[in-house]
C-alpha cells in the first residue's frame, strides 16, 4: 500500500526538481583561470555547455575578429581554453547550431527559452544586448538561469 | 625555522609579481626616453588622451565609452554591458599592478579605440593619470 504513494511522491518530486536542474549550469570545477580572465573580462565567462563543440571550435578559430574585437590569445592560452571548451561543450542536438559567427543567442535552445521576452526588452538600456545574461539572470555567472528570480520585475514569472 | 627560506622566497615572488604603478610607469618612461630624449610623463596629457574622441570605432569612440567620464567610477562595456571596475588606482588597487595585463589592455584597447598601437609616451602619460587621479 505504501509503495505506490512513495513512487508517486518521488515522481512528483523529480518532475518539479528537473526543470530547476536544467536551469542550473555552473562552470565546471576545473575551469582554467585563463578562461575566466580572458573570456570573462569583456563579457560573462559563458558556460561551455551553452554552445556545441563545433560552434566553440569556430569561435576559437576566429578570435582575430571576435564580434568586431581582436581577442587573439597567446598559443598556450588559446590551446588551454580551446581544450576546456571542447571537453565541456553542450549537446549539439539539444542546443541547435549558433549560426555564423556562432552566437549563444542564436541557438534554438536559447530562442525557445526566451520566446516570451518581447523584442523591446532586448534593446532596453538595462539589458543592452541578449548576450548580457547577468542583466536579467543575476546569478548567471554562478550558473543560475532560473526564470523565477529574474532581476527585471516586468519579466519575472 | 625550516620554513623560513621558503617563506622568504614566496614573499619575494609575490612582491615580484605585484608591481607598483610607479614601477610600471618607469618602464614606459624608459621606453619613451629611448625614443625621445628628456621625455617626462604628464598626468595632464594622460587625462587629455583619456578624454579624447577618436574616429575609429562607432561604439567606442574613446576610453570614456566604457570607463565613463570619471575613472573613479565603475564602467560598463559599451557592447556587452559587462560591468568594469574603476580605472583609477585610488578606487581599485588591482589596477596597474601586473605589467602583462597592462600591456594586454593597451594592446587591445589602443587598436580598437585609437586605431593603432599606443606609443610608450602615451602609455606613460596614461599610467601617470590613472595612478594619480583621485
Amino acid at each position: 500500500m505504501k509503495r505506490p504513494v512513495l513512487t508517486t511522491l518521488l515522481t512528483l518530486l523529480l518532475a518539479t526538481a528537473l526543470p530547476a536542474l536544467a536551469d542550473r549550469m555552473p562552470l565546471p570545477a576545473n575551469t582554467p583561470t585563463s578562461f575566466k580572465d580572458e573570456c570573462g573580462s569583456c563579457h560573462m565567462a559563458f558556460q561551455p555547455a551553452l554552445l556545441s563543440a563545433t560552434d566553440w571550435q569556430r569561435t576559437m578559430a576566429s578570435l582575430k575578429d571576435h564580434f568586431g574585437t581582436d581577442a587573439t590569445l597567446d598559443p598556450k592560452t588559446e590551446q588551454e581554453i580551446g581544450a576546456f571548451l571542447q571537453r565541456n561543450a553542450g549537446n549539439a542536438w539539444k542546443l541547435g547550431a549558433g549560426g555564423e559567427p556562432p552566437r549563444i543567442t542564436r541557438t534554438e535552445r536559447f530562442i525557445r527559452k526566451h520566446r516570451e521576452v518581447a523584442p523591446r526588452y532586448w534593446s532596453d538600456p538595462r539589458i543592452k544586448t541578449a548576450a548580457n545574461c547577468e542583466s536579467c539572470h543575476k546569478g548567471a555567472a554562478q550558473g543560475n538561469f532560473s526564470e523565477h528570480d529574474i532581476a527585471i520585475r516586468e519579466l519575472r514569472r | 625555522m625550516r620554513a623560513l627560506p621558503a617563506l622568504c622566497l614566496l614573499l619575494a615572488s609575490t612582491a615580484g609579481y605585484a608591481e607598483t604603478p610607479q614601477q610600471i610607469r618607469q618602464t614606459y618612461v624608459a621606453e619613451a626616453t629611448a625614443q625621445q630624449a628628456g621625455f617626462a610623463p604628464s598626468a595632464k596629457r594622460g587625462e587629455a588622451f583619456f578624454r579624447q574622441r577618436f574616429t575609429i570605432s562607432d561604439k567606442m569612440p574613446g576610453c570614456t565609452s566604457c570607463h565613463t567620464d570619471n575613472p573613479m567610477q565603475a564602467g560598463q562595456h559599451a557592447v556587452t554591458g559587462k560591468s568594469i571596475r574603476p580605472l583609477a588606482v585610488a578606487a581599485n588597487t588591482e589596477r596597474i599592478s601586473d605589467p602583462a595585463k597592462v600591456e594586454k589592455w593597451f594592446g587591445r584597447n589602443c587598436k580598437e579605440v585609437v586605431g593603432r598601437a599606443c606609443t610608450p609616451g602615451e602609455k606613460a602619460d596614461f599610467v601617470a593619470f590613472v595612478s594619480e587621479v583621485r
